[in-house]
Formats: C-alpha cells, structure tokens, sequence
C-alpha cells in the first residue's frame, strides 16, 4: 500500500461514526422526492427487500424548513420547532434511529442537537413550543445517520449481491467516479461525517467496494453552488453556475465516466448546470461532446444491484446516462425511458 | 571550598541537554546526559543552517558536541528512562537497560515534538506528495535534494507559517516562535540556489523577535525578492500534473487567490513532548500550554514544582537554538547552587 494511502486509511480512521443498523425512522427530502423521485423508492427497497431492514416511511413528516431556514425566510425558532415535531413523530412511532435522505436536513438536524446540547435553555423553550403548539412531546434520536451513510455500512452486503460491478465491460478497467458531497453533510461537523470532511470517505467506499476507482481532483472539495440563495435568489444563479463549471473543468482532465453525489441538490446542479453551460458557451465536460452523468447514490446502487434503469428513474437527469448504461453492458429499452412502459 | 561532586541525570542528549551537560562538568559534576536516540543533537541534527547568520547547523553542533568530550559525562545513547523514584533529595533512575542511576538532581531537557502536519487535514499532507513540512524541506537543503515531485528543480515553492501554532482548532494557542524566521532563512536559501524559482511565504503575522531576524525578513524580501503574502491558505490539492494547487485570501487587498505551486511547505510549529516517564513518575507539572511549567516565569525560569528537578530549553516553551543555549546554561547555574545550597 502506497504511503498515499495510509495516510488516507489513517484519517478515514478517526471518523468512522456510529451508523445504527437496523429500524430507521425514514425522514424524506423535499428536493430529492421532487428532482429524484424513484432514488427515495430505491432506497426504500433496497434496504428492506435486499437488506432485510426495517424504516418506517412516515407520511406525516414534512419539510425540515431548512433551505428556507438558511435562506433566511424561516426564523430559527420555527425551524427548531418543525425539528421537534418530526422526534416527536419518531418517538411515537417508536423508532430511535433517524435514516435522513436530504443532506440539508441532516445538517439541520446535527447542528439543532449541537445547539440544543449547548444551550439546555434553547431545547427547553423549542419543547415548550411544541407543547403549545401540538402538545407533542419528544426523545432525542440515539442515532441521526444519512441514508448514504447506511448504504456506505452495509457496502459489502449489497457488493455480495452485485450484477453489474463498476466496470468499462468493453476494457475491463474500473470506471472513474468523482464523487461529491453536500457540504452539509460533514464540512460543518466533520466527526458525523464518513471520512471527515477533507476526504470524505461514504461515497467512495461504495465506489471502491462495488469495483469502481474514485477521482480526487483539486476542486473535489468545493461546494456545487447550490447554496441556497445563490440558486433561489436569480441575480445571483451565475454564481452558482460558476462553482459547478469551476468543478467541471478541474475534474474533466480525470475523464470521469460519472458523477455521483450524497446530496439531492448537489445531484441535480451538477446535472443540470452541464446542460447550462453548454447551451451558454457550447463547453461540454464528458467524452465526445457529452457530458458526464450525475447520478445519486441510490441510483448507483440500483444499477449495480440489476435494476432497471428506467425504474431508477434516470430519464430525470439532463445528461444522457445511456454512455454510462453502454460501458457497464446494462441493457435497456430505448423507447421505454419516456414511456414508463415495459416493451 | 571544594565542592563535593554530585551526580545529575540530563534527560535528553538535544542542544539544551548538550549543553547543560558541558556546563555543569565545567563546574566540577558528573552527568548521566540520557538521549533515546543512537546519537545526540535532537533536532540540531536535521537542520541545514541556522537563522540568522545562516551558520551550518552541524558546524554548531560539533562545536557544543566538543564540549561534552569531558571525563565528568558520561553518555548513554539508545537510552530511555523507564521509571524514576524520588528518595528523600535523590532521585533513582532506571533505565531500558536495567541500568539504575542514583542522581542529585535531574535535568528535563527533552525537547519538543513537530506538529502533525497530517492533523491539518485540508492541506493534504502525506496524502499529496507535493505538500512537505518544513523539516523534510530543510532536509532537502541538507542533501542539495531540492526537487519537485517530478525530480525537478521546483519552479514555485510556497511557504505556509503557522501550522499548528496560534491555532485554536488544533488546540494551540500559543506562537512557536521560530517558524515565522526559519521560513524567511529557508525563502532566501532556496532563492540563493535556485534565483528562477519563485518563492511565496503566506502568513498571519510576522514576528521577527530576535536580533537581526527583521534584517533577514528584509533581506529576504529586497535581496531575493520572496513574495510575503498576508492570508492563510485554506486548502490545498494536488492537480494531474502533481502540482498542488492552493486557495487563499490576500488579506492586505482582500481578494481570493487560486496559485499552483510544485511545493507547499507547512512551517510546523513546536508542541510540548513533555508526557514521557521521568515526567510522569514524579508529578512535573505541566502549564496549559502542555510544556513543563516554570516555578517562576521571571525570577525561576529553571526550576519546576519539585526542588531537585529542573527543566532546560523547548521542553518550556518554543525556542531557537541561541535561547536554548542560553538557557541550558542558566539551567546548570540552577543546579549548581541548588547543589551547593545542600552542601
């Protein structure tokens, strides 16, 4: 092992969280349910009819309140207080163990528990409010874990049932994965992270487990440009297309055969971003003109475990995945990716 | 009045433990000078030159090495203390080699360790091959090895000050002094070289606090025309080509900076090594800083919170080679009167 990679093993080795594995109180992300509709429902299966696990998908959770909350168009107290209804569902539920899909939200989440340890005050006053309010009451989750984080703890399970590893099957070479994650996800606390926030380690564990070779490119770190207002606010969408391009172009030298990412906004910028810098400048970032997929980590997952990809609903992304599907050997129906039909 | 011989125990064969040892056989001693490694000279021994007359560091070190060639010190290399007991006012020392050593007194001189680039994390250090501490670059001076990872002469090297020091993430508070002046002599050196090679120092401050280091800041910058640049760079990551490519804010005119540069050198600071047996087994105290607390910070420099046990050079704090001189000397001053106070 190259001296590179133990000093990778050694930092990855002071961040592996606790990640509970079993009966998960399953909190839905707003954007993913909306850009990825069937990345939820993937995951929803994969855990329970490939894993044998329990979740329970709660259709009384709403909205964390979080891009408004950073947006500045929720006050804090509202927010907290939403917070406290969703470990109140929870604990009526009877669920101890948070699986969250959004990356916003899990931040949100984190740094709400952070602050309430901190400030016994403030987590005394969002009860009352919540009294007052719905007379609920809550626990604390024992375990907040990203849903990346559970399909990273149980990487090899689905590794042992893999169909179509991370393969070029035309060169037999591992396919070249950038992979991205939501800066809420472990930059504001890196110990809740996989890996730590420098060099994250969820997804490319997933990577390397299902036969594929990360990239670490010099802008791997940075933020998709996302970031709430600079996407909401349309004055200031050039700044968030210009992250994703400043990304793009450190990573295209790479020649990454994908992009996957952990965050359901990071997913969708660096997928619909590429479609918009090529209609602005004519720049393309992939292969022959293309540009690379974007993918969830759910739809990784799937395509790897055999499902189909018309089912993983990757007809939602801008950039084309059938290059992707053609170098993995996935056979698809063509006209079936519109017409939700079987042919 | 002829004083009757006493035994001491230096532990720790570094330029403070040297030269405490030849001070206190001028005075009519007999030294144990103890030193864990198979020679003596601590971190004397990696240097190239020495700030600010840019005197070989071996030069100065077989100077001080001359002085311990004295009949009354006896030199036990590959050693380590394994316990030590306090009897009334003598203390029992066992060695690793089962030696056991009756002393009058005992010196503390162990030094101080380098801080852990790798803890860090955001510069990459052991994961990227161009990012180096400033230990491995004075080694690159020592051995005429200045290279890029490609084995060539670099044509960018930037110098980072303060990792680890004056950082309240890492839980350093304090300056370790030496750094800001070690990467002004190593910026000239490399220019005296190598003229086509740019030279960057990115700093918090400058602190030139000894006699002629701000002449040497000067110089580096009049002379040899070194960029100084006010800002800490915040990440850093290797590109294809094994560049690293770094981000920072130029806080004197308040803008972003992205540069390339072969070699990012992290100007470690000093950290206390003060948790070690004799330590230990006797109760020294240590200040919050982690380094051994003085009696007195004015008046009893030297001494610790146990009479018969003193401390020399950067076990108390960061400190260049001249002070640490200077204060070995001052340490031995100590021993012999409290010494000659029993008697």
């Amino acid at each position: 092992m190259s001296e590179q990679c133990v000093a990778k093993q050694n930092l990855w080795a002071k961040y592996q969280k606790d990640i509970a594995d079993d009966h998960y109180y399953y909190c839905r992300s707003c954007i993913r349910q909306t850009f990825f509709p069937a990345s939820e429902r993937a995951y929803l299966n994969i855990m329970r009819d490939k894993l044998g696990k329990d979740l329970f998908d709660d259709p009384n959770h709403t909205t964390c309140t979080g891009i408004a909350y950073h947006s500045d168009l929720v006050p804090l107290q509202t927010t907290e207080t939403v917070v406290a209804r969703h470990f109140a569902l929870m604990t009526e539920a009877g669920y101890e163990n948070m699986a969250i899909s959004c990356v916003t939200s899990f931040g949100l989440y984190t740094e709400l528990l952070h602050t309430w340890e901190e400030y016994p005050e403030e987590e005394a006053r969002v009860r009352q409010y919540l009294w007052d309010a719905t007379r609920r009451e809550f626990k604390k989750p024992k375990n907040i874990a990203h849903t990346s984080d559970t399909i990273y703890k149980f990487r090899n399970e689905i590794a042992a049932q893999m169909t179509r590893p991370l393969v070029n099957v035309k060169t037999g070479e591992p396919l070249k994965v950038v992979d991205h994650i939501g800066c809420h996800y472990a930059k504001m606390f890196p110990t809740k992270g996989v890996g730590g926030a420098e060099f994250p380690r969820v997804l490319t564990g997933m990577v390397e487990a299902w036969g594929g070779a990360p990239i670490d490119y010099p802008e791997r770190r940075h933020c998709c440009g996302f970031g709430f207002r600079n996407y909401l606010v349309m004055a200031n969408r050039g700044y968030s297309v210009a992250n994703s391009k400043k990304k793009f172009e450190s990573m295209a030298p790479y020649k990454p055969d994908f992009i996957v990412a952990n965050c359901p906004g990071c997913a969708m910028f660096l997928d619909r971003w590429q479609y918009t810098i090529q209609q602005m400048e004519g720049t393309t970032y992939g292969a022959d003109g293309q540009g690379i997929p974007s993918l969830t980590y759910e739809e990784m997952a799937g395509l790897v475990l055999g499902y189909d990809p018309w089912e993983l609903g990757l007809q939602m992304h801008q950039v084309p995945v059938e290059p992707l599907l053609d170098k993995m050997g996935i056979q698809y129906t063509p006209r079936d990716k519109w017409t939700g039909k079987k042919h | 009045m002829i004083m009757q011989q006493k035994n001491i125990a230096i532990i720790g064969g570094g330029p403070a433990g040297i030269e405490a040892a030849a001070s206190l056989a001028g005075l009519g001693h007999h030294v144990w000078l103890i030193e864990k490694e198979s020679e003596l000279g601590g971190h004397l021994r990696l240097m190239y030159n020495l700030f600010p007359d840019k005197r070989p560091a071996d030069e100065v070190l077989q100077e001080m090495l001359s002085h311990v060639k004295n009949q009354n010190i006896e030199i036990l290399t590959n050693t380590q203390v394994a316990d030590c007991k306090q009897i009334d006012n003598r203390f029992a020392l066992k060695t690793d080699s089962g030696q056991t050593l009756d002393a009058d007194a005992v010196l503390m001189a162990t030094g101080y360790r380098l801080f852990d680039a790798a803890r860090k994390e955001e510069y990459g250090y052991g994961i990227y091959p161009g990012v180096i501490n400033s230990f491995e670059l004075e080694a690159m001076l020592k051995n005429n090895a200045l290279k890029n990872v490609k084995g060539e002469v670099p044509r960018r090297v930037i110098l980072l000050h303060c990792i680890g020091s004056r950082d309240e993430k890492v839980g350093n508070h304090y300056c370790s002094k030496v750094c800001c002046v070690t990467a002004v002599k190593q910026a000239i050196e490399i220019k005296r070289r190598h003229p086509e090679t740019e030279v960057f120092c990115f700093y918090m401050d400058i602190r030139m606090f000894g006699p002629y280091y701000e002449e040497l800041y000067r110089e580096a910058q009049e002379k040899w025309k070194v960029t100084f640049v006010r800002g800490k760079i915040s990440e850093a990551a290797a590109n294809l080509d094994g560049e690293i490519q770094i981000k920072a804010e130029d806080t004197l005119i308040g803008k972003p900076l992205h540069m390339r540069t072969d070699l990012l050198v992290l100007m470690c600071g000093m950290e206390a090594d003060t948790d070690e047996p004799v330590a230990r087994a006797l109760g020294i105290e240590r200040g919050a800083n982690r380094f051994f607390r003085s009696a007195d910070n004015y008046t009893r420099y030297n001494s610790t919170n146990l009479p018969g046990v003193f401390t020399a050079g950067a076990c108390t704090a960061p400190m260049n080679i001249i002070d640490t001189i200077a204060n070995a000397r001052a340490a031995a001053i100590s021993i012999h009167e409290y010494l000659g106070g029993r008697n």
